[in-house]
């Protein structure tokens, strides 16, 4: 996908905005026009700090999730034994919607970063986990007895083959999680939150009624998703270049 | 046939091994190769051909018995022994030049350490001991290349590369031109040829195939179904040899097996 495409596609969406906002005449549906100059403004004072605030929350949780289900996908894809005894229990949480625990995680760990952070972590652990563990596992036999002719022991092995054949499930898990992260980050950060877009976005929407700064937050918060998927996109691009190879 | 003995690359002492709950595969086999030979393996689906090949690369265990290369007993991969299979031996995500410089960089990874690395022998830069092969191997132009960007020979050509930038004494290959067309093969087989005889490797081939066992291998053991318990060998003093490839004593070889395989249990 091309970036003039996907900006020839903004552009398009922006000016069926533009154009059911000023039919409809409604102060629930500014217009973009009204929104975008709203956003620039407010992204150097309070809306900037929240947009800060959760791009550091889905960050934090992307690193956890990666360095906690990384490994553990690699143990169990390396293991048939490990991953009899762990498979029934993935397979009982992994389709539990993990933003149904949000209150229990609240009452647990509080209404700070740290439970926003772990639920957040609780949905990409699992997806990479799952995604990591399968590619691990479904490595050729003849592959590992090859690298293991070469002198390679399990460091070696882990380093030179789990790795780097992990780094196209670590992407895919995270492309298809960043949806979802993204989504749960606005709900926890409904709870008892200073800072964040989801509190923005319900502060100004529901409290203040201030609607084209309610759009704002929701344009940026459009754009963190946006971004993470690009930047995905873009690290499988440098990462991962074989891929695209038919 | 000369005044002395060479020294034996494999010695496979009274070696029994099977698979969970399976018939033996081998039971009490004994089978040496002296250095610097090259032998076929040749045997049908399910004989154990590629499982005596595992158990010489130290990538199965015997249950009992040992298995000698080199005059050391054999407990886990010898930095020294090459292994080619068939084929998904290449990294996908790697390069012609990274897949010919795994060995090295595995090395490099440990240091010559005696147990994954040779002692003698610091890995320092991969470059120089891999691109000469590459080039050899007609691969210098596709060093960028992925495996899924190369003909099956051009790949099998990489994992030659791959274990010879090792400098083996051993090389072990399994089935290692089965998926390849015939002119491919060929080419390929008279390469290994020329290489054993250059490098004075000793060579063990697994093959399903009459006509390959006939080409490669100078000498050549005969399996069964398992149980397999005494070493079938035959003589073909003419491998290697230019022109041997169709002629009559090739012929009448080829025949020679065709009954061996025959009568084999």
């Amino acid at each position: 996908m091309t970036a003039r495409r996907v900006l020839a596609a903004a552009v398009v969406l922006g000016a069926v905005w533009e154009l059911l906002s000023r039919a409809l005449n409604l102060p629930i549906l500014p217009p973009p026009s009204v929104v975008i100059v709203v956003m620039l403004r407010e992204l150097g004072g309070s809306l900037g700090l929240d947009a800060l605030a959760s791009l550091w929350r889905v960050l934090a949780s992307i690193t956890l999730a990666i360095g906690t289900a990384v490994p553990a996908g690699l143990l169990l894809g390396g293991s048939a034994r490990l991953n009899r005894i762990f498979e029934p229990i993935i397979y009982l949480l992994f389709p539990i919607p993990k933003v149904v625990f949000v209150p229990v995680i609240l009452l647990f760990l509080g209404v700070g970063d740290l439970a926003k952070i772990t639920v957040i972590t609780l949905i990409l652990f699992f997806q990479i986990l799952v995604l990591v563990r399968d590619q691990a596992a479904g490595l050729r036999p003849e592959l590992i007895y090859s690298v293991q002719s070469l002198g390679a022991g399990r460091r070696a092995l882990l380093r030179f083959v789990y790795l780097p054949a992990s780094l196209p499930a670590i992407l895919t898990a995270l492309r298809q999680s960043i949806g979802t992260a993204v989504a749960v980050l606005y709900i926890t950060e409904l709870f008892a939150t200073q800072r964040g877009l989801g509190y923005y976005i319900y502060l100004q929407g529901s409290t203040l009624f201030d609607y084209p700064r309610m759009y704002a937050g929701v344009v940026v918060m459009s754009l963190l998703g946006l971004s993470l998927y690009f930047g995905v996109d873009a690290l499988e691009g440098r990462l991962c270049p074989w891929q695209r190879l038919g | 046939m000369t005044a002395q003995t060479p020294a034996a690359m494999i010695e496979v002492k009274g070696l029994t091994f099977r698979y969970p709950g399976g018939v033996p595969v081998f039971d009490g086999f004994d089978w040496d190769v002296p250095q610097g030979e090259s032998w076929a393996i040749l045997g049908p689906s399910g004989c154990g051909k590629s499982t005596l090949l595992y158990l010489l690369a130290g990538l199965r265990k015997p249950e009992t018995g040992q298995v000698w290369i080199a005059g050391q007993p054999l407990a886990r991969p010898r930095p020294r022994t090459g292994l080619i299979l068939q084929d998904f031996g290449l990294l996908p995500w790697g390069t012609v030049v990274e897949n010919a410089s795994l060995g090295l960089k595995v090395r490099r990874f440990y240091g010559p350490d005696g147990r994954h690395a040779p002692k003698d022998e610091p890995v320092a830069q991969t470059a120089p001991r891999v691109l000469p092969w590459l080039e050899r191997l007609g691969l210098a132009e596709l060093g960028g290349s992925y495996p899924a960007q190369l003909s099956g020979g051009q790949r099998q050509r990489t994992a030659i590369a791959r274990t010879l930038a090792l400098e083996p004494d051993l090389l072990l290959m399994d089935e290692p031109f089965a998926a390849l067309d015939a002119p491919t093969r060929e080419s390929l087989q008279d390469l290994v040829l020329d290489l054993q005889s250059e490098r004075e490797l000793t060579l063990v081939l697994v093959t399903h195939t009459i006509e390959e066992a006939a080409v490669l291998g100078r000498r050549i053991l005969v399996l069964g179904q398992p149980p397999n318990h005494e070493a079938v060998i035959l003589d073909n003093p003419l491998a290697g040899e230019p022109s041997y490839r169709g002629s009559p004593p090739y012929l009448e070889m080829c025949n020679h097996l065709r009954r061996a395989l025959e009568t084999q249990p």
